[in-house]
């Protein structure tokens, strides 16, 4: 299929400009010069093109040849995807190392998933059955934890015949385990192995409303701003303000059947890091490894820009293969801004006219159709599953004004705004409760009050109006001090310091505190409010709010937290007995 | 390289071309060449035979753009004399570098004997395969509290310095050269020092040399110097150059390499210089959209490697334009390295040496290298709790400065005393005072002794009995 589409007319960085063009397509796969290194067609224009190459183009001269493959950059996706670690253009970076050593020389190539491994197969269908494209034919165990649904590939059309399928066996993903007839008369042979192009949405049956929450284990999220299943969300911060330690955090403990950690133009050492601590992380709802459930993409900061632009391309499409099984995926992307940099870096050797600082004018477009490959839906094999995506913005000095922010706001429904002055105070997660918001909570508040009851939303409803009457009041005690204040207003003060350090700050290395249990939140949040009513009470009464500060069933619920784990609820109950008698104590004593 | 073959390749790389079409700054046009690669290297002779190196920024048939790492001055249209190399710059690395004095392109400039090279590599160098990198986490005590305490550097960690005109960024690199060791270590660890200097003056440099010299460490430290005077281009290869023999000594040598570069903003200056003689479409500030990449390749080649000794640690020292910490040059750094030591200017103008801003730093590293059988089990909540406790400080001052000291509540007056004590016994220290971590942390539990158990939430109970108050 290879052949000859033209010459090398100029290098500039890693865009090639090329002539003598034959019968290029457009967004189709080619190598350039002897090392053939992997590029794309990205711009047609009579016998001239222009090739976006995603690797060094250093040594490229005017003249080399450049081949096409005659189909767009494509991954590759059979069992053995989970627990790998990709760059941006799904090469697998295990296997480059064993190729070329600790440097990624160019050139190098090896198949995105083993062609020697056998797996276990086992058909779900029989011969003569009618089939259509994302019918799942067999099942493979790829993970204790996952199973891989073999599925007809999507490029079939119509209704097709089964005329024969393998036994349950042990079968390379190369072998032939199905041959179908379409509606032509065609037939297709069908391995385990598909591709699909990653710049293509994977076509569904429909999408479906955003009803259930993705749990994520971190309490400022799942109570104050949290995320639907299928939702796209925003998390903009400057550096420093720990983005990647919630991105972190959430594709630790979330409740998604499968994650894609996608590092986009980031530092090595955090992919590493995950590489080092996932395997050793058990997933709390399967008891597995949290390794087997999750698949990396990592083009750091100094590997080819272009693939960089790529990768959130190859993440997105892994992760819609995975939700035509019926899984819910979820998408770290860390961080959009680098691949909207990427765009602008290319767009700039391009020559193209640049819109806002320097960002090409299809940022936008281009950044709406990445959020819009989010949803929850209804495949055509009639599962349901969903993607959920959670980028990551690095927005220039911390300023939310600039064109990659803005224009992302613009496409998600939740907003997770990270602020350096908690990060400053080493307050994690660093989620602002004054500028995040999240238009997922009303979709949400059904599936809250059948689950939770409705206390979960009244209590916080009541923490959320505290928080925002402590910001003004903040204004008046910049002016004139605390003590200025009334008592009862001072426990406002109180109340919102004590829901800060006990409920939103979430500890993200201690083992206790890393992960709530929405029963957990629940309760937490629960003795919060029961502090603040019966404190304010009391306060009414005439007790001194420094007695009740100095009570040691309060100074408990700042530790609550770290003291009382997942599964240790009924501590609470006993802790709530402490606080009542101890307020009432104090009531008592005052009259 | 190319697809010419090699033979071929040989024939044409010995050709010389000679008279160029335009001179622009430090940028050359030649018209009308063979196929030449991008980024090959150039060997520029003028008439009175001279050579200046230079590099391909663009290729195509018609036009050649040529970048010179030297000055182009004297330079005419006609006699000029250009050699294409066939191969991009390389530079012959050694053990024996050590102890020498280079210039901005790693020639020797100190009268020494000339390198036996051996190993030539391309300064450019490669991405390191993520896969194969060795999650740092070796604790290395600089002696300086507010960074071992507060923004612990970690062996194969880049830490820059964000300091400003006038502040002591140089002294507090020297005083960490100097005072860096491992703890802990087998004692068979080899350490060395790279020190690339990017349109530094002169005198700066001298007191890097002398302040090595007194030390007695100078056999060990390799320096790059491209000095003020020197062309701006050649600020763009230096820090490629030192960090290309770091990545000999360290991967090949099994060594410990500190890499010191100073001063990035010159580097990024000279980056906006190329880029706007090339009427390339800027970014911010009329920096080139590729300034992330551009640094990002300069700062992921620290790290440490599965299956080998050696380490690379990156200190870069970038003085903030007008001391603004969103300022594109801080800015990108602070989003490629893993955290950053910040200094304050009125810290600096209390006298307080060094004058590191506790609460902007940041060391992205420290989580997993510090703690017990790292430093001590306290470390991570000590650290954590003298964070939290000086960030309530800075807000009691602002209210202090709104209704005067004397109105504040008797808790606030113990964060001001606490505050007071934090940055005159904790933050600062001497050039020549060399803390162990013991006694950081013992200097830490003192001042927290200043404040109430109960505003202690950070710590826990059983860290509080046991060194509380002690």
């Amino acid at each position: 299929m290879e052949r000859l589409i033209g010459r090398v007319s100029r290098v500039t960085g890693p865009v090639v400009y090329i002539s003598d063009v034959s019968d290029a397509m457009m967004m189709e796969l080619v190598h350039v010069g002897r090392d053939r290194i992997i590029g794309e067609v990205v711009k047609l224009d009579g016998s001239t093109a222009v090739i976006q190459v995603y690797e060094s183009s250093v040594g490229l001269s005017p003249g080399d040849e450049v081949f096409g493959e005659g189909m767009p950059l494509s991954v590759e996706l059979a069992p053995g995807l989970i627990g790998s670690i990709y760059d941006g253009i799904q090469r697998p970076l295990q296997a480059l190392e064993a190729a070329s050593g600790a440097f990624m020389d160019r050139g190098i190539s090896a198949p995105a998933v083993s062609y020697e491994k056998e797996w276990s197969f086992t058909p779900s269908i029989e011969e003569g059955v009618e089939v259509i494209a994302g019918m799942i034919l067999g099942e493979v165990p790829e993970t204790s934890s996952v199973i891989h649904h073999i599925m007809v590939p999507l490029q079939i059309r119509g209704k097709a015949t089964v005329l024969s399928i393998k036994p349950a066996g042990q079968y390379k993903i190369s072998t032939v385990i199905a041959i179908i007839q379409d509606e032509q008369g065609q037939q297709h042979e069908l391995t385990m192995v598909q591709r699909w192009s990653i710049r293509q949405p994977r076509p569904v049956e429909r999408r479906l409303p955003l009803e259930v929450p993705l749990i994520t284990g971190q309490r400022v999220i799942d109570t104050l701003f949290p995320l639907a299943k299928g939702g796209a969300v925003a998390l903009p911060g400057p550096f420093g303000a720990g983005k990647t330690m919630t991105q972190h955090a959430v594709a630790k403990w979330c409740d998604a059947d499968i994650i894609v950690y996608i590092g986009c133009g980031e530092r090595g050492n955090e992919m590493t890091d995950v590489l080092n601590e996932f395997p050793h992380l058990i997933d709390p709802r399967t008891g597995k490894s949290l390794m087997e459930r999750t698949i990396l993409i990592a083009n750091t900061s100094n590997m080819p820009v272009s693939a960089r632009e790529a990768s959130v391309y190859t993440g997105v499409t892994i992760a819609e293969y995975y939700r035509d099984m019926g899984y819910h995926v979820a998408i770290m992307a860390d961080s959009t801004s680098r691949w909207a940099e990427a765009m602008r870096e290319l767009s700039g050797r391009m020559e193209e006219m640049p819109a806002e600082e320097g960002f090409p004018a299809y940022l936008p477009t281009r950044i709406a159709a990445f959020y819009e490959r989010a949803g929850m839906m209804q495949n055509l094999n009639h599962t349901q599953g969903s993607v959920t995506i959670i980028g990551a913005v690095s927005p220039p000095g911390g300023d939310f004004s600039e064109p990659v922010t803005q224009h992302t706001k613009r496409f998600v429904r939740a907003f997770w705004a990270l602020d350096r002055s908690l990060a400053y105070a080493r307050h994690f997660p660093s989620v602002s409760w004054i500028d995040s918001y999240s238009e997922y909570s009303p979709d949400l508040e059904p599936w809250w009050h059948e689950k939770m009851g409705e206390d979960f939303t009244k209590n916080r409803n009541i923490m959320v109006d505290l928080l925002l009457r402590e910001e003004k009041l903040q204004q008046v005690v910049k002016l004139v001090g605390p003590d200025a204040l009334p008592e009862s207003q001072q426990f406002i003060l109180e109340v919102c310091t004590m829901f800060k350090n006990a409920f939103l700050q979430q500890s993200a290395f201690d083992t206790v505190d890393q992960y709530s249990t929405l029963e957990k939140q629940a309760k937490m949040m629960y003795l919060l409010v029961l502090y603040w009513n019966n404190g304010r009470q009391a306060i009414r009464k005439g007790v001194h709010l420094s007695s009740i500060r100095q009570l040691e069933a309060v100074r408990a619920l700042v530790r609550m937290k770290l003291t009382i784990a997942n599964d240790q609820l009924a501590l609470f109950d006993t802790m709530e007995q402490e606080l009542i008698q101890a307020i009432t104590k104090l009531e008592a004593r005052n009259e | 390289m190319s697809s010419i073959p090699t033979t071929e390749k040989d024939i044409l790389s010995k050709r010389e071309y000679v008279g160029i079409s335009a001179i622009n700054g430090p940028l050359m046009y030649i018209k009308n060449t063979h196929s030449i690669g991008y980024q090959e290297l150039v060997e520029c002779i003028d008439k009175d035979g001279n050579v200046r190196l230079g590099n391909v920024l663009d290729t195509s048939k018609d036009v050649v753009v040529v970048q010179l790492f030297e000055s182009t001055t004297g330079l005419n249209l006609p006699q000029t004399r250009v050699k294409f190399k066939g191969q991009p710059l390389m530079l012959g690395v050694s053990e024996t570098m050590l102890g020498r004095v280079f210039d901005g392109l790693g020639r020797p400039t100190d009268g020494g004997a000339d390198i036996i090279a051996t190993k030539e590599l391309n300064v450019n160098g490669l991405a390191m395969n993520p896969a194969s990198r060795l999650y740092p986490k070796n604790f290395i005590q600089t002696g300086i509290s507010s960074i071992d305490g507060m923004n612990t550097l970690i062996r194969g960690q880049k830490l820059p310095i964000f300091s400003g005109n006038g502040m002591p960024h140089e002294r507090l690199a020297a005083q960490i050269a100097r005072q860096a060791k491992i703890t802990g270590g087998d004692g068979t660890e080899e350490f060395c020092v790279v020190f690339a200097a990017m349109g530094v003056k002169s005198d700066v440099a001298q007191y890097f040399t002398k302040t090595f010299e007194e030390s007695g460490v100078l056999s060990n430290v390799a320096l790059f110097l491209s000095l003020a005077d020197d062309p701006s281009v050649e600020r763009t290869i230096t820090p490629r150059v030192a960090l290309t023999l770091a990545e000999h000594l360290a991967f090949d040598c099994d060594k410990h390499v500190l890499v010191i570069m100073i001063d990035m903003a010159n580097y990024c200056e000279s980056l906006r210089e190329i880029s706007t003689m090339r009427s390339e479409i800027p970014s911010r500030k009329g920096y080139p959209g590729y300034l992330y990449s551009d640094l990002a390749e300069l700062y992921e080649r620290a790290g440490m490697l599965k299956g080998r000794k050696g380490s690379i640690t990156q200190i870069p020292i970038l003085t903030m334009p007008n001391d603004d910490i969103s300022h594109p040059i801080p800015d990108l750094t602070g989003y490629i390295t893993e955290g950053q030591i910040v200094f304050e200017r009125t810290l600096h103008a209390q006298g307080v040496y060094p004058p590191i801003a506790s609460l902007s730093s940041l060391s992205r590293l420290m989580k997993d290298g510090i703690g017990e059988g790292l430093t001590r089990a306290d470390h991570p909540h000590l650290s954590a709790q003298l964070f939290a406790a000086y960030s309530y400080v800075k807000e009691v001052r602002n209210l202090a400065s709104v209704i005067g000291e004397d109105e504040l509540t008797d808790l606030d007056k113990d964060y001001m005393a606490f505050g007071e004590s934090f940055e005159k016994e904790f933050i600062a220290q001497s050039f020549t005072e060399d803390r162990t971590i013991t006694e950081t942390l013992a200097l830490g539990w003192k001042l927290l002794s200043l404040l109430p158990k109960e505003e202690l939430t950070r710590l826990t109970e059983e860290e509080i009995e046991e060194y509380y108050g002690k």
